[in-house]
């Protein structure tokens, strides 16, 4: 029975990602090009002209929020249109019908996210060290922070797509909700510069966490605590897939 | 051993629609089973709750002894479903979409080749293996679904109007397939559209409408209740129309005579009438497929029965 589980998670797995290297031109192409785009203006142009921020140089201290931001829009992206594709082709039913726990139909899923993040945070990493030499302060969690943020966004994403009745309503969130909160989640910026209200406000964004996480298992510094971070990390995480979890139980979306 | 066992089973939808009234329905292993019905009949409905795709609202059902309620993954896995729509990745292939399915039924990728290929042979695909699957036909598509149903060795194959769109050449092989399948051992329920399809296949049938079972019974006992058929006969153009004693006809025009024939009758005494009143017959044809005429009488007196009962 556990063997038969493990087959099916890992069918699950391989089909995700098999899907997401198929069509690679849309999948990992756009976010290697979009991050050199960064690394150009924002680090070389505009970057010298902004000096050091947190004791390193501009260029550096953005290079791990903006791996973060690849991390967390594809891993979101990958699971909402791949799972919704499915409920639109129905071939959701093929799963529907096999006799695959609830929890590994999440897992599986959320599995094929976090190995496209992986992928992503592997290439815009190699991107970045054509333009700067990156330090690393604590492996252990850069790849806990990595594994943490993924899954959290793949299963955001794969809640979107559960109660998404239309491709627009897979472009909603990313686009109203996820951008701006990555953008002012401290990817470009210390939250040190921010007048002291605004910091508070940005601590409420959790994006700060796992950005700073992040960036403390490169450089070392960060605006928050990474303790904080991890454990909101974990948190959410327990969170958003027991609600995935229930959703696909009761489901939604999914059966009539 | 019953292959399926359902009992009192309502499904009412979102919004109010009452599409099953409570059926029973048994299913014996090894049988070959047509579910009939026209459409909005139910019988989407009730191969949706059994293969786990729709919810029910009360009643039970068992799959080889396994309630869905209590043993639904042993009861999974004893099924093998074909859809009505097609329902798989357009853009995966053939072989990936069989393995996968095999794959979620827990088959090692190993085995679920070795599989993908005996099945892919069977239903002439394994040509086709490398291509997506949105570049199949019709009929390739339906038999691609069949491929899948049987990766995981179902006891039950349960098609929803299989050959729907297939032109007659694929649909009688699906059909030479199908019966060998049977006689392996695999139960099958069909719903179709053909009647001759079932005629061809079943050996027993339920007829469902608006959600009620309004016949279940062996295909010879159906059958056994049409004791009248109609034919239709061409004939040279007449000058005078033919007269046939002791028969029910109709002359449509001066050269097509339409005549009922009781079954315990048969055809000869209208042959002889016509050549003794030197009425040559060119050819002749059934009127129409008898079991269609009997499944129309069935299913109307069924609404004649529920409306009276309301």
């Amino acid at each position: 029975m556990v063997n038969r589980t493990f087959i099916a998670l890992r069918t699950i797995w391989i089909k995700e990602c098999t899907r997401f290297l198929r069509i690679w031109v849309q999948t990992l192409v756009p976010p290697a090009i979009t991050m050199s785009l960064y690394f150009i203006i924002f680090g070389s142009l505009i970057g010298k002209r902004i000096g050091e921020m947190g004791g390193f140089s501009y260029m550096e201290f953005i290079v791990p929020g903006l791996i973060m931001m690849s991390v967390i829009t594809n891993s979101y992206a990958n699971v909402s249109s791949s799972f919704f594709s499915a409920k639109f082709q129905r071939n959701i039913e093929e799963l529907l019908v096999a006799p695959v726990p609830n929890w590994i139909i999440v897992l599986g899923f959320v599995g094929g996210g976090v190995a496209r993040a992986i992928l992503i945070g592997i290439i815009v990493t190699c991107v970045s060290l054509l333009f700067v030499d990156i330090h690393i302060h604590n492996f252990a969690i850069i790849v806990v922070t990595l594994l943490l943020t993924s899954s959290l966004f793949a299963t955001a994403g794969l809640i979107n797509a559960i109660f998404a009745k239309t491709f627009d309503d897979i472009s909603v969130v990313p686009t109203f909700v996820l951008t701006p909160l990555t953008y002012l989640g401290g990817v470009f910026y210390s939250l040190t510069l921010l007048p002291e209200f605004w910091q508070w406000v940005s601590k409420i964004n959790p994006i700060v966490y796992m950005v700073n996480g992040f960036r403390y298992g490169f450089l070392g510094v960060s605006d928050v605590n990474y303790v904080t971070s991890l454990g909101l990390l974990l948190v959410f995480n327990v969170v958003l897939f027991t609600l995935a979890y229930q959703l696909i139980n009761r489901g939604v979306g999914i059966r009539s | 051993m019953k292959a399926l066992d359902i009992s009192g089973l309502t499904k009412t939808y979102k919004g109010g629609t009452q599409a099953l009234k409570g059926i029973d329905l048994e299913v014996q292993e090894g049988d070959f089973f047509a579910l009939l019905g026209p459409n909005g009949a139910g019988k989407s409905t009730t191969i949706g709750i059994i293969s786990s795709l729709i919810n029910k609202s009360t009643g039970s059902a068992k799959v080889f002894g396994h309630c869905l309620d209590k043993e639904l993954v042993e009861a999974k896995s004893c099924i093998g479903l074909v859809p009505q729509e097609f329902n798989f990745n357009q853009f995966e292939t053939l072989f990936q979409i069989v393995v996968n399915q095999a794959g979620y039924y827990g088959v090692p990728r190993d085995i679920a080749k070795s599989k993908a290929e005996k099945y892919l042979k069977q239903l002439d695909l394994w040509e086709k293996r490398n291509e997506p699957a949105r570049e199949l036909s019709g009929g390739m598509k339906r038999r691609l679904m069949i491929a899948r149903a049987l990766m995981h060795e179902p006891k039950m194959l349960i098609l929803d109007e299989p050959t729907a769109g297939v032109d007659i050449e694929i649909r009688r092989s699906m059909w030479t397939f199908l019966k060998e399948i049977n006689k392996q051992g695999i139960t099958i329920i069909l719903t179709t559209h053909y009647l001759e399809e079932a005629e061809m296949l079943c050996r027993n049938i339920a007829i469902i409408d608006k959600g009620v079972i309004v016949e279940n019974t062996s295909m010879k006992a159906l059958l056994s209740q049409l004791n009248v058929e109609t034919f239709v006969l061409d004939l040279p153009v007449q000058t005078k129309p033919p007269v046939l004693n002791g028969f029910e006809y109709r002359n449509l025009d001066d050269h097509t005579l339409e005549v009922d024939v009781l079954k315990d009758v048969g055809l000869n005494d209208v042959f002889t009438q016509l050549s003794q009143q030197g009425v040559t017959v060119l050819s002749m044809r059934n009127k129409a497929n008898r079991l269609e005429e009997l499944f129309v009488r069935m299913v109307e007196s069924g609404r004649a029965q529920q409306q009276g009962a309301s």
